[in-house]
């Protein structure tokens, strides 16, 4: 029986680490095996592979940082590619690592008249398929800029990421006439303690050190969809 | 009356003279020694009922000798679905030594049933909106034979969020739905296993409340209900033991149910501990010296060990009673043999009554007695341990001993932290609350997930905790806390507080009048008083 609200309110959610358990690496790995030619592919990879411990080093410090960095990877990558793996990398890669209590979660929310909201650092055109598959209502993702049709390694603005999702989500709010005070953010990470900070209901999900301290210091709900 | 006379009323009951000894009393983790006033009238629990010396056997002649059912073995037959249903760990209260009795009532009725060729057996703890029970819990419950066999497809929690697995049997003719675990609706027999601790539990209850919804709890665990209920401790004056009863009955029409139930005796502590239940007065030096032992033991502890350590004091219950067959019957003679461990004639209420609040409660094990479970305890089943009529004259002062910390267990209490902080400054009139918030923490998604993949307590749960309290709330004048380390707990309760008992007993004597008769429950204790003029 959904709960008759005065205003509407939304549930909104951080993807990587919350709703499923791959991250933005995953997605580039499964992008670096499929590239054109075998010493293309062997060359992508074995440079995604060497990044790796720096894309972890530039995430603990920042995540605006860790942004402009990781996503110069994708530079010259042409954009009908990306896009043709788009398909395989949800059935491959993302589906089957949706959290098993994900889809029950989002499934409550709607019950009790939530709109579903998706904020992710994930590039759009991967989790459009996802999406709908999540059953979400509206989702905000990171665009790469292309010039004729390939990748530049930038990312167009807004950057989602830290205090960018809740600036996002304060705006989209007022345009919708969502109640923040009654809404739900749900996330991972402590780089997106400014977006649980600005609803009624935060909830720290599968929460990293950091964010559990956080949270029981402040008496948030902390659950576990693993 | 003279002092010397009243001493002898009952063996649970002692006056309080110029040369009695001090009283313990629990203070959460903690145990004070406390002079109480000459005349105080201190109630203890009933001397202990022997166990029966082999429960084993007891339980085996149970379900070969049910009350109107036919014996177990004769209802089995190879082929058919069976599932056995138990009670959680809030009961009994602390957890019981191991073998825990349920383990000793599934290795009889495992063992018949295999003789009879029933393999389609499923396990299912019957935890209704509590927690759900942790592996390590769930494994000493049972032992780890029958765990290593059934763990995790065919022993599990009841899941009351888990729709696909949920059944509506029926509703009764007042409207109240029932929907229960599918499982156990759909089985050929259901076989209950109980512990009825205090006489509130068991009977219908064990199925239309342990196995149900939501929507079917939130019918009968609502104010009102609690309100016409005088006491929830005497089911024959509880309507929510009369509506409870009407789902029964549902029950009992599409279902084949064996309830087995069994009673215990108030053996509580271990040796050593067994101190803490007994009359002072009576300490020999060896308890003396036992009692210096445990209070130098916790002055040393901080809280979080003392609460690990009592965790760790298994209660040593026995079997007293254990009979088997149709739910009514079983339960009508367990009952019985409740009120006669329990029962404590008193004659005459009291203007001020002292209780301490240890720290046990049926839903804090393993876990923080946080400020709402201190009022679920003080309010709901201390107050309510009574038949006839309160202990506590109406608008009589509670004096309650808890330090009444502002702690919450994030893993088991999520919702109540909520409930404590948010709602409460807003409100303490349960008819509002359950009105205007009730059903928003019932469909919480966050509580509904942490509910069913942790081991959180249901959203909608403090809200039972605090209608649970709406007995004692409408009948107590004020409530003081004596020992209160902060001064925000009581006020949210809408409680007073006192530095110590001496100061909250002069505090209410200024509101009750120096002739103030005075009472004092010995917790912990179990025992119902049945109070007459």
């Amino acid at each position: 029986m959904a709960k008759s609200r005065e205003k509407k309110a939304a549930a909104f959610y951080d993807l990587e680490g919350t709703l499923i358990r791959t991250n933005l690496v995953h997605t580039l790995a499964f992008y670096a095996l499929r590239q054109q030619g075998l010493w293309q592919t062997f060359k992508k990879s074995a440079e995604t592979l060497v990044k790796l411990p720096a894309f972890g080093l530039v995430d603990l410090y920042s995540r605006n940082v860790f942004n402009e960095f990781f996503f110069q990877s994708y530079k010259g990558q042409s954009y009908d590619r990306l896009r043709y793996f788009a398909d395989e990398l949800f059935e491959k890669v993302l589906k089957p690592a949706v959290y098993p209590g994900a889809r029950d979660l989002i499934q409550k929310s709607k019950k009790i008249g939530l709109r579903q909201v998706v904020l992710t650092g994930a590039l759009d055109f991967t989790i459009e398929k996802l999406m709908k598959y999540l059953e979400i209502d509206d989702y905000k993702a990171n665009q790469l800029e292309f010039v004729n049709g390939y990748a530049t390694g930038r990312v167009l603005p807004p950057v989602m990421a830290s205090a960018t999702k809740a600036k996002w989500i304060r705006e989209y709010a007022e345009r919708e006439g969502i109640s923040l005070s009654e809404s739900f953010a749900y996330s991972d990470s402590i780089s997106d303690l400014p977006m649980l900070s600005i609803v009624g209901h935060p909830v720290a999900v599968n929460p990293d050190f950091r964010l559990r301290q956080v949270a029981l210091q402040h008496d948030w709900a902390i659950l576990d969809l693993t | 009356m003279a002092l010397q006379l009243r001493r002898k009323t009952h063996e649970s009951i002692v006056y309080i003279d110029k040369d009695s000894a001090p009283r313990i009393i629990p203070f959460g983790e903690d145990f004070i020694l406390e002079y109480l006033p000459v005349g105080t009238r201190v109630i203890y629990p009933n001397p202990t009922i022997k166990g029966l010396p082999n429960r084993e056997a007891a339980i085996r002649y149970a379900v070969n000798h049910p009350l109107d059912a036919d014996p177990l073995y004769a209802q089995l037959r190879p082929g058919m679905k069976v599932t056995i249903a138990m009670d959680d760990i809030s009961l009994p209260l602390p957890p019981m030594a191991t073998p825990d009795l349920r383990q000793t009532m599934l290795e009889v009725v495992l063992d018949i049933c295999a003789a009879n060729g029933v393999d389609d057996i499923h396990l299912v703890i019957a935890n209704s909106l509590h927690r759900k029970m942790t592996e390590w819990e769930m494994r000493r419950m049972v032992g780890k034979k029958i765990f290593d066999e059934f763990y995790p497809d065919r022993y599990y929690n009841h899941d009351a969020e888990d729709e696909k697995n949920l059944v509506t049997i029926g509703y009764t003719k007042h409207g109240e739905p029932l929907r229960i675990n599918r499982r156990c609706a759909e089985s050929d027999l259901l076989i209950y296993l109980n512990i009825n601790l205090v006489p509130m539990d068991g009977g219908h209850k064990s199925v239309a409340v342990g196995l149900c919804d939501y929507e079917s709890l939130r019918a009968h665990h609502e104010p009102q209900t609690i309100l016409n209920s005088n006491s929830y401790m005497d089911p024959q004056r509880s309507e929510l033991n009369h509506k409870i009863t009407r789902l029964g009955k549902l029950v009992d029409e599409n279902l084949n149910v064996f309830h087995i139930e069994t009673a215990l005796n108030n053996r509580m502590f271990p040796e050593g501990y067994d101190i803490l239940t007994r009359n002072e007065d009576e300490f020999s030096l060896s308890d003396r010296l036992k009692w210096e032992a445990i209070k130098r033991t916790f002055s040393k502890l901080p809280r979080i060990a003392r609460r690990k350590l009592l965790h760790q004091i298994p209660a040593q219950y026995e079997l007293i009673a254990c009979y088997a067959g149709a739910t009514e019957p079983v339960h009508q003679k367990i009952l019985e043999k409740n009120f006669q461990q329990y029962e404590i004639p008193v004659k005459g209420q009291c203007d001020i009554l002292i209780t301490g609040i240890p720290d046990i409660s049926p839903y804090n094990v393993y876990s923080a007695l946080n400020p709402l479970l201190v009022q679920v305890m003080a309010l709901g089943y201390h107050f309510n341990m009574y038949r006839n009529k309160p202990l506590l004259k109406k608008g009589g002062v509670l004096i309650i001993t808890h330090p009444c910390f502002d702690e919450f267990d994030h893993r088991f209490h999520p919702s109540y932290i909520e409930f404590f902080h948010r709602l409460l400054p807003e409100s303490r009139d349960a008819f509002y609350l359950r009105e205007k918030y009730e059903r928003e923490f019932a469909e919480n998604p966050a509580y509904i997930e942490m509910y069913r993949r942790g081991n959180a307590y249901h959203g909608a749960h403090p809200f039972f905790m605090w209608y649970w309290g709406e007995n004692g709330r409408q009948h107590v004048g004020r409530v003081i806390v004596a020992g209160a380390e902060n001064a925000h707990v009581p006020e949210i309760l809408g409680w007073e507080r006192a530095d110590n008992l001496t100061e909250a007993i002069a505090m209410a004597r200024s509101y009750m009048g120096r002739n103030a008769e005075i009472t004092m429950l010995h917790q912990p204790m179990i025992g119902i008083c049945n109070v007459t003029d």
